[in-house]
């Protein structure tokens, strides 16, 4: 089963899309740095994904000028930047707010109430996405965190800031 | 009053780890395959991981039970008795069985190691709970969640058991061990494969509206409205149209989840030995609030206090709560 993005409710008008390639091309390289790091160090979340590994995930988080494309392959990782109007058929769609989403990797939130409360979305391979959910859940400590060390303080400063730019009880919310 | 241990549920070694240091007094947990009802894709622990969840929570005074609570299709009987046997060599403290044959096999090859009747035994009268003492040893029962709270009173009078309800979670209670409607649409057995609604199977759907359908093996199961909560894709609590209902309605059972939160104290007062938070398939995050929020509930209780219930109504299904038929049996 693939699901492509243009299925997306969320359509780009020009300009958004020409903003969308420019932030593509800004973030890729810290994503590709990103997942490498975090996979060197947790090499065992590869094994609750079984045969998921060679599944694309689209990643999409509402509020951004793009989408993410996972694909968890151990020997092949790829972890990029896509603007939402991309071509890609991705084989699960996972959609809500940033910061939700960044919660969910970290387990500050439950996947299952996110989705109870309409503010998570899936589609596509609902297997792939449990599979994608159980692993990340078996990580100990927070990938956020990791993830913001990396690029050290200012790194750090981001992620608190971003933690602090939603209002409470709102970084759910589907963006009107 | 008894003990009222809090029995929590882990589906990954995170998450043993998140129940026994936010205060489980036991954890239950199971192998990846079909030998327990939460076999789904992704969860669950090796022998090894089983192994080093052991140590853990054992290093810090919590006991970790095996659920071997699915039935072995006949003459398939190996793979839930070499279950037991790596339970037993990695140390576990109980085994939650349903089969009376695993049952048997665990009595007479381990006879030292507890048993504990699962809930998917459907056992609920002191006959049917007795049998299983008498026959198998069984030291704890896990009560079918359809039973009043005098109920339960009078049933601990009439067995030589302890007594284990559930206290929050799914409350996905149709005929408790039998429920095949999975089967139906989707071949798998919830009861023999240990799992109800699988993965693969499901299929959510964003409408243009803003509506979302889910569907198992391509049959609708329901559609929430733009601003409606949802539940899980499960047959028991789908909302179906039918000539004299065309609007559409909860045939079975609604998605709601259970929290007996305000019962506890009438529940211990009942002589209920264990609670039992439900949810092996939920996040650390879950497993890390409810079990933090009963575990004060529980103490304050122990201590004479009144019990400060935390809000677990964001984690439940559906948004919705019930007491179930533990406060009446007009609950349907």
């Amino acid at each position: 089963m693939s699901t492509g993005l243009g299925q997306s409710h969320r359509s780009q008008n020009p300009g958004q899309a020409v903003v969308s390639r420019l932030a593509c091309a800004v973030v890729q390289p810290l994503l590709s740095r990103v997942v490498r790091r975090i996979a060197a160090r947790h090499p065992s979340l590869f094994a609750r994904l079984g045969p998921h590994q060679s599944t694309d995930f689209l990643i999409d988080p509402v509020e951004l000028p793009f989408a993410l494309h996972l694909r968890p392959d151990p020997h092949a990782l790829v972890f990029r930047a896509v603007p939402r109007n991309t071509a890609l058929r991705a084989g699960a769609v996972i959609r809500g707010r940033f910061l939700l989403l960044l919660e969910l990797i970290d387990s500050e939130e439950d996947g299952d109430a996110a989705f109870f409360s309409r503010d998570l979305e899936v589609s596509g391979d609902t297997e792939a996405v449990v599979r994608l959910r159980n692993a990340l859940d078996d990580v100990d400590g927070s990938i956020a965190e990791e993830t913001a060390a990396i690029f050290g303080r200012p790194g750090q400063a981001i992620l608190a800031r971003l933690r602090h730019s939603y209002p409470p009880g709102l970084k759910g919310h589907p963006a009107p | 009053m008894s003990l009222a241990e809090l029995i929590c549920p882990a589906g990954t070694p995170a998450a043993l780890r998140t129940a026994v240091d936010a205060g489980a007094d036991a954890v239950y947990c199971g192998f990846q395959d079909a030998t327990n009802a939460r076999n789904f894709p992704g969860l669950n622990f090796t022998p090894d991981e089983l192994s080093e969840a052991v140590a853990y929570a054992h290093a810090r005074g919590a006991k970790v039970l095996l659920a071997l609570n699915t039935y072995p299709p006949a003459g398939k009987v190996d793979l839930w008795r070499q279950a037991a046997d790596t339970g037993v060599r990695l140390g576990v403290d109980a085994f939650i069985v349903a089969d009376m044959g695993v049952a048997d096999y665990i009595a007479r090859a381990h006879p030292g190691i507890r048993l504990h009747l699962s809930v998917q035994a459907a056992a609920s009268s002191p006959e049917a709970i007795r049998y299983y003492c008498q026959n198998f040893g069984v030291k704890r029962v896990v009560l079918p969640r359809i039973l009043t709270i005098p109920e339960i009173r009078e049933i601990r009078k009439e067995i030589p058991c302890e007594i284990e309800t559930f206290i929050f979670g799914n409350h996905g209670l149709m005929v408790e061990g039998r429920c095949s409607l999975t089967n139906y649409l989707t071949g798998q057995s919830t009861n023999m494969d240990g799992v109800c609604s699988p993965a693969s199977d499901v299929e959510y759907t964003r409408h243009e509206d803003g509506s979302m359908s889910s569907r198992l093996s391509g049959f609708t199961i329901d559609c929430f409205g733009p601003d409606e909560k949802a539940g899980y894709p499960t047959i028991c609590k789908g909302r179906y149209t039918a000539p004299h209902r065309p609007e559409g309605y909860y045939a079975f059972e609604e998605p709601v989840s259970l929290n007996l939160s305000r019962l506890l104290p009438e529940l211990i007062d009942a002589g209920v030995h264990a609670f039992k938070i439900e949810g092996r398939q939920r996040s650390k995050s879950y497993v890390r609030g409810v079990v933090s929020a009963f575990r004060q509930a529980v103490d304050d209780i122990r201590a004479g206090r009144a019990a400060n219930i935390a809000d677990l109504v964001a984690l439940t299904e559906g948004q919705k709560q019930t007491q179930g038929a533990f406060e009446t049996k007009k609950w349907r």
